[in-house]
């Protein structure tokens, strides 16, 4: 046995992990420089530079309010399934009532259940009461697939927080509502913005639902890409796709930032 | 032992109603002078299993009380009825003459020390003693001076702006503290608040704790497993065993005149002669085989067991003497042992001897010039005072 990396073994394994990176990223990243194309058609290697399309998505008025009702619909989204989610994770974690695991299942259930049997029911549902296209319903939507995110990052917080701290905090003249707010929710804040933000994400990105619950009235960005990549193949889409992924990746960083910054005990 | 009556430096920390820091002495003539904490029946019972099975206890203003016991005696699960965070299944809890009976945790007004110090790690040490005044609506400026008092108190004044983090494991001991008597409670109760440190620093502590509490006039209600600890702090200490009290005393009672098997095998170390108790009336005898050692009468009548009952006689190591095999006198008792293992502890010698019948025994010398030092093999004879035997009531093995 053998450490070096040169052996045969860690030559594959290597190898293995820089084809996996390459097809992970390399099709994002192609993206980018695509969206500077001075081309008018969607091509790699773009044949010039160019700031057009981002000019144009700045200024079409399909994209821009993609971009708003994207960034409305994920930011309330992250809102109320950060609340739903935090209280459900204090019942799962702390409460004790019968059929608490069948709950716990069906909580966590749009984690498992393919988006497209989501997506089909829910629309199904959404034509019936007439609120397809409505931002509530989206909302509503993309708040169940959000919130099993948020239930399991603020379970786990719930789970290590240490049970003198807040029996501590009664005994030093706090009830339970008190013992909350100053100890309880503080201490699990981490917890529970890293489940803020991938309930974010989570909508942010979201096409499937999304591309059955809107219509041509309220489209979110990822539907009004979906939508012209089918029509028309001009290099807008690539410069909107990188600007989507760099809010993504800028949430992304957020979270470990937000996991930097939890308190050690 | 009075308490210093230098109180400037704890100036604020006594509630108006003037309880902690009162001047009221510690262990003070307190005749007719209500107890600060009753406890009468006190059960908890969980399913058929009593972990707390009828406690009687009074602790008297300024009174530090030790539960000392082995893990799963019911003293933690006590303290913590008494806190308010578990509900007696039985008996009553009183503060202050208050049945604290559906009176949550947080309006008891006890402070707590537990076992981890439970410190606060999103606020600052200072915000942490600030917490109990701020859930009490204290104006901000008197906040702060009594924070700072309870800080000096616990000479960490300039550390309140740091993170319990930042602090060493006796330092967040003291923060603790700090917080746990800047409110002015009635009664401060700790749970083994000295668990999770190493043995010298848990010496030190020992005394800060005492003497800070002796300063505040508090009364506390302590609890450990450790038996030095116990004997070392506490005015009185009671000795739980399968959720009772075996005993109640001071240290010296317990040590002295432990009242059963159990007291006398927990505290201290002891040698155990069984036997089958022979009354004379007054004093007697404890008899076994062709073995006959004299009871004392004071022994005889605290034990209280019938005559020709099973007994034991519980004779501390250091209360024996070895000499020359057959010396006795009128008031001693003697057994003949030859010595089998001599053990040298600096100050002093340890000597395990063999009795005829096989039993193992310890005695303890203070190592001298003058003393004689016995070798493995030598026949002796270990004696004692009669005075020095208690006799205890044997359960049977």
């Amino acid at each position: 046995m053998t450490d070096s990396w040169r052996s045969p073994h860690r030559l594959l394994l290597v190898a293995l992990g820089a084809l996996t990176v390459f097809f992970l990223t390399v099709p994002t990243l192609l993206i980018v420089p695509m969206g500077f194309s001075s081309s008018e058609i969607l091509t790699f290697p773009p044949p010039g530079w160019s700031l057009q399309w981002y000019e144009k998505m700045l200024t079409d008025p399909q994209w821009t309010t993609g971009f708003v009702n994207s960034f409305l619909v994920a930011t309330v989204t992250a809102i109320v399934s950060t609340i739903l989610g935090s209280l459900a994770a204090l019942g799962m974690v702390r409460g004790r009532f019968p059929g608490k695991s069948l709950a716990n299942a069906l909580i966590l259930s749009p984690l498992i259940v393919p988006v497209i049997i989501i997506a089909i029911g829910m629309f199904s549902l959404y034509v019936r009461w007439k609120i397809t296209g409505s931002l509530a319903g989206l909302v509503a939507a993309h708040s169940a697939l959000a919130i099993p995110f948020v239930v399991v990052s603020v379970s786990t917080g719930l789970r290590t927080i240490d049970r003198n701290l807040e029996m501590a905090a009664q005994n030093l003249g706090a009830g339970p509502g008190r013992t909350f707010t100053r100890i309880t929710l503080p201490i699990i804040l981490p917890g529970v913005l890293t489940g803020a933000l991938f309930a974010f994400l989570t909508s942010w990105d979201e096409v499937v639902v999304a591309i059955f619950l809107t219509t041509a009235k309220f489209r979110t960005l990822p539907v009004e890409m979906w939508e012209q990549v089918r029509q028309v193949v001009d290099p807008t889409v690539a410069a909107v796709a990188t600007t989507v992924l760099g809010v993504t990746t800028t949430v992304l960083l957020l979270v470990f930032v937000v996991r930097r910054q939890a308190p050690t005990t | 032992m009075t308490r210093a009556d230098d109180s400037t430096s704890i100036d604020g920390l006594g509630s108006p109603t003037g309880r902690l820091g009162s001047s009221t002495g510690r262990l003070g003539s307190s005749t007719g002078e209500r107890p600060t904490l009753v406890l009468r029946g006190l059960t908890k019972q969980f399913g058929d299993f009593a972990a707390v099975d009828g406690v009687d206890l009074e602790v008297r203003r300024g009174e530090f009380v030790t539960l000392l016991g082995p893990s799963g005696s019911g003293k933690t699960t006590t303290l913590r009825m008494i806190a308010g965070f578990t509900h007696q299944t039985g008996g009553t809890i009183e503060i202050e003459g208050t049945d604290m009976r559906g009176v949550p945790p947080y309006r008891r007004d006890v402070g707590m020390i537990f076992q981890n110090y439970a410190l606060f790690p999103h606020m600052t040490a200072a915000a942490n003693v600030a917490f109990p005044l701020e859930m009490r609506h204290v104006p901000r400026s008197e906040i702060k001076r009594r924070v700072a008092d309870a800080l000096a108190l616990v000479r960490l004044a300039g550390y309140g702006e740091r993170y319990p983090r930042q602090l060493s494991g006796g330092q967040q001991q003291r923060v603790a503290f700090a917080r746990a008597v800047v409110f002015g409670p009635q009664l401060l109760l700790m749970d083994e608040p000295l668990g999770a440190l190493d043995k010298k620093l848990r010496e030190a502590l020992q005394l800060e704790i005492m003497q800070m509490s002796r300063q505040l006039g508090a009364t506390v209600i302590y609890v450990t497993h450790d038996q030095e600890e116990a004997l070392t702090m506490s005015d009185r200490i009671a000795i739980f065993s399968l959720g009772k009290i075996a005993q109640l005393g001071s240290g010296e009672d317990l040590y002295n005149r432990p009242a059963s098997l159990f007291v006398a095998d927990f505290i201290g170390d002891s040698n155990i002669l069984r036997g089958r108790f022979q009354s004379n009336g007054d004093a007697g005898w404890l008899v076994h085989g062709d073995r006959r050692l004299r009871v004392s009468q004071a022994a005889a009548r605290r034990a209280a067991i019938a005559n020709d009952a099973d007994g034991a006689l519980v004779v501390r190591p250091e209360r024996i003497r070895i000499t020359d095999p057959g010396g006795h006198t009128p008031s001693t008792n003697a057994v003949a042992a030859t010595v089998t293992e001599v053990l040298f502890l600096g100050p002093i010698r340890k000597y395990e001897l063999t009795l005829a019948d096989g039993q193992r025994a310890f005695v303890r010398v203070q190592a001298g010039s003058t003393e004689r030092a016995w070798r493995p093999d030598d026949p002796v004879s270990m004696t004692w005072e009669v005075d020095d035997g208690v006799l205890v009531a044997d359960p049977g093995r």
